[in-house]
């Protein structure tokens, strides 16, 4: 799993960055929605959706139990439904990573949690660290960390860039994704450079957004990161990971983004170690659609646990 | 949707001189769904004949997205529909009748192409005004002759309401274009349901008017979706759909209520099944009608001791 080169990392030439074509992205983002999914490979790709996915709850109410029965349904997504894959992690605040933890035991499933003054992103430095070391030491296994907005737009790279590299030290094993929160950054062009800036300084995943934001993830911002990962792919030869998260509710969404990411990447990452989907409210439409391929009729909701 | 040939074209007007005849604009029946009007999803189209044989419109052929997509407007238009006050249900159905007032002319034109005489065109537009008058006064008291006070022999108050069953899909009846589908989507709706509404077939054109009025009257979008299409493709989804929870079939076709029956069974739907020569009939406006799509609900209050 770990990517970590013990090489310190090296700020990046960001005036090397290539500015980003909108107009290309809004055609080729248009042509991945107009594909035809075959039934076979649709209950191919609805499967590894959820074999993708991060299961969300981030909500100022969550409770041990809440968790707990989240965790409980990472496990059996419908039981109904034999030989499902179980979701890749499950992602909470760090002060319920314990119970999380806990209520995975010998799953396989990871448990993520977001860090560094999660949403905003508004602490020092000092607290920030404390947070990610917090999360880690209460045993997760993924840190998603949010990027300084503020300090970003108004060009202090150099400070987003100490920073994600200081977290990266923090997490010791633990991967890091770090969370753009694109819908802040107003530009493409702002959201290629920061997924350069990230994965320079030693990001294993990049993440569009926090879920708190609109807009959160969408296509085109997603395409714009996959292309930057793959030019650092073919720059330095390693593999970082994509996540978008927030607003992905849809299977024939997700479907979609499968569509991009394969398209746009390759085999190598059509895998839950190097792509995720952000999401509370997606695994139980991708459940919908798979029970209906399977009865014929369309599902409704009432049959599907909650969380 | 090209050239279609067309009855009844308005007759077309002089322009100014040189600038040769006026080319009327065909009208586009679309669907009804989520409070738009899209097009089929499918492409495809059918044509609305007289019953002479003359082309009256292209109509869209729905497929059973467009049904599912119909459902899912249904379902995110229940919770504010069936919390709505029974007096602001009650003064929507009044608006539907008064928009419906105000475009009779057009409502008795549609009839007569599709084949209705002058007068009994008259009466069905008439007579389906009137009926959505008859339940919007229904909205704010049918609770009150439904709900009871239960005699219990714990020290219990026992009371037993009406709730609206939710996601109704209405298989419309074949005749009767107008007051068929207004017979049954208005009990439905006045009692805080949602709806999906497969028109006519033979007779589609009102349906889709229809539509427009239910825009302009303020129903909220998603309470009413209406579709174009044909009984045999559709008829199947309405029943089989786990999402919607009761199915009203317009029909005397022992097959396809044998058929609908056993589909339903999956969510135990409820299937009321209604079928008639004459929906003017005075057995087509009851309460009752709007009884058949609500639940009780039971409550047992402790009291005392």
């Amino acid at each position: 799993m770990s990517s970590r080169t013990e090489t310190m990392p090296v700020f990046p030439d960001l005036s090397r960055v290539s500015r980003v074509d909108e107009v290309g992205v809004e055609e080729r983002v248009a042509r991945f929605q107009k594909r035809s999914i075959k039934k076979e490979s649709k209950v191919h790709a609805l499967r590894l959706a959820l074999s993708m996915m991060d299961l969300t709850t981030l909500e100022g109410q969550d409770t041990a139990g809440k968790v707990r029965q989240l965790c409980y349904k990472g496990r059996h997504l419908h039981d109904a439904y034999p030989d499902l894959p179980h979701v890749a992690a499950i992602c909470v605040y760090p002060s319920l990573v314990r119970v999380a933890k806990q209520a995975l035991a010998g799953s396989g499933i990871n448990v993520a949690s977001v860090a560094t003054a999660f949403p905003s992103g508004q602490s020092s430095r000092k607290v920030k660290l404390a947070d990610t070391t917090f999360a880690v030491s209460e045993g997760a296994d993924e840190i998603d960390m949010v990027i300084s907005r503020g300090e970003f737009l108004q060009g202090e790279y150099a400070y987003v860039f100490d920073e994600i590299a200081a977290v990266k030290e923090a997490c010791n094993e633990a991967h890091l994704k770090v969370i753009l929160e694109t819908g802040e950054l107003s530009t493409l062009d702002n959201i290629r450079r920061a997924s350069v800036l990230a994965m320079h300084a030693g990001a294993d995943f990049i993440k569009t957004s926090t879920g708190k934001v609109q807009p959160a993830a969408t296509m085109q911002v997603t395409l714009v990161m996959l292309q930057a990962i793959r030019d650092y792919y073919m720059e330095t030869g390693r593999v970082v990971g994509m996540k978008p998260a927030g607003g992905i509710a849809t299977a024939k969404l997700a479907i979609q983004y499968l569509v991009m990411l394969r398209e746009t990447l390759g085999k190598t990452w059509l895998t839950p170690t190097w792509f995720r989907f952000g999401a509370s409210r997606l695994a139980n439409d991708v459940l919908m659609q798979l029970v209906k391929e399977r009865s014929g009729a369309y599902q409704s909701l009432d049959y599907f646990s909650k969380d | 949707m090209g050239t279609t040939e067309h009855a009844k074209q308005p007759v077309p007007a002089e322009a100014g001189s040189g600038a040769g005849k006026r080319l009327p604009i065909l009208k586009t029946y679309k669907l009804y769904i989520g409070g738009k009007f899209p097009r089929t999803e499918s492409g495809r189209y059918f044509t609305a004949r007289a019953p002479n044989g003359t082309a009256l419109a292209n109509l869209c052929l729905s497929s059973r997205k467009d049904f599912r997509e119909a459902v899912v407007a249904a379902r995110a238009a229940v919770e504010k529909w069936s919390n709505a006050t029974a007096y602001l249900r009650g003064q929507i159905l009044y608006r539907i009748a008064e928009m419906l007032e105000g475009r009779r002319a057009q409502f008795v034109s549609e009839l007569v192409a599709q084949g209705s005489t002058e007068t009994d065109a008259t009466a069905e537009v008439d007579a389906s005004i009137d009926r959505l008058v008859y339940y919007a006064g229904w909205t704010d008291k049918f609770q009150q002759i439904f709900s009871c006070v239960n005699p219990v022999s714990t020290s219990h108050f026992n009371f037993s309401v009406c709730e609206p069953t939710g996601v109704v899909g209405i298989v419309a009846p074949e005749a009767d274009g107008l007051l068929g589908l207004v017979s049954n989507l208005a009990p439905a709706i006045a009692g805080g349901n949602t709806c999906i509404v497969l028109a006519s077939n033979t007779r589609p054109l009102c349906a889709v008017t229809l539509a427009e009025v239910l825009h302009a009257a303020d129903v909220p979008g998603g309470v009413v979706n209406i579709l174009t299409g044909t009984r045999d493709e559709l008829s199947a989804q309405f029943a089989s759909h786990m999402d919607v929870n009761a199915v009203i079939l317009c029909s005397s076709d022992a097959a396809e209520i044998q058929a609908t029956q056993i589909k339903a069974a999956d969510n135990l739907k409820r299937t009321i099944v209604r079928q008639s020569s004459d929906w003017s009939a005075p057995e087509h406006q009851s309460p009752y009608l709007i009884l058949d799509t609500q639940e009780i609900k039971t409550t047992w209050h402790p009291i005392g001791s």
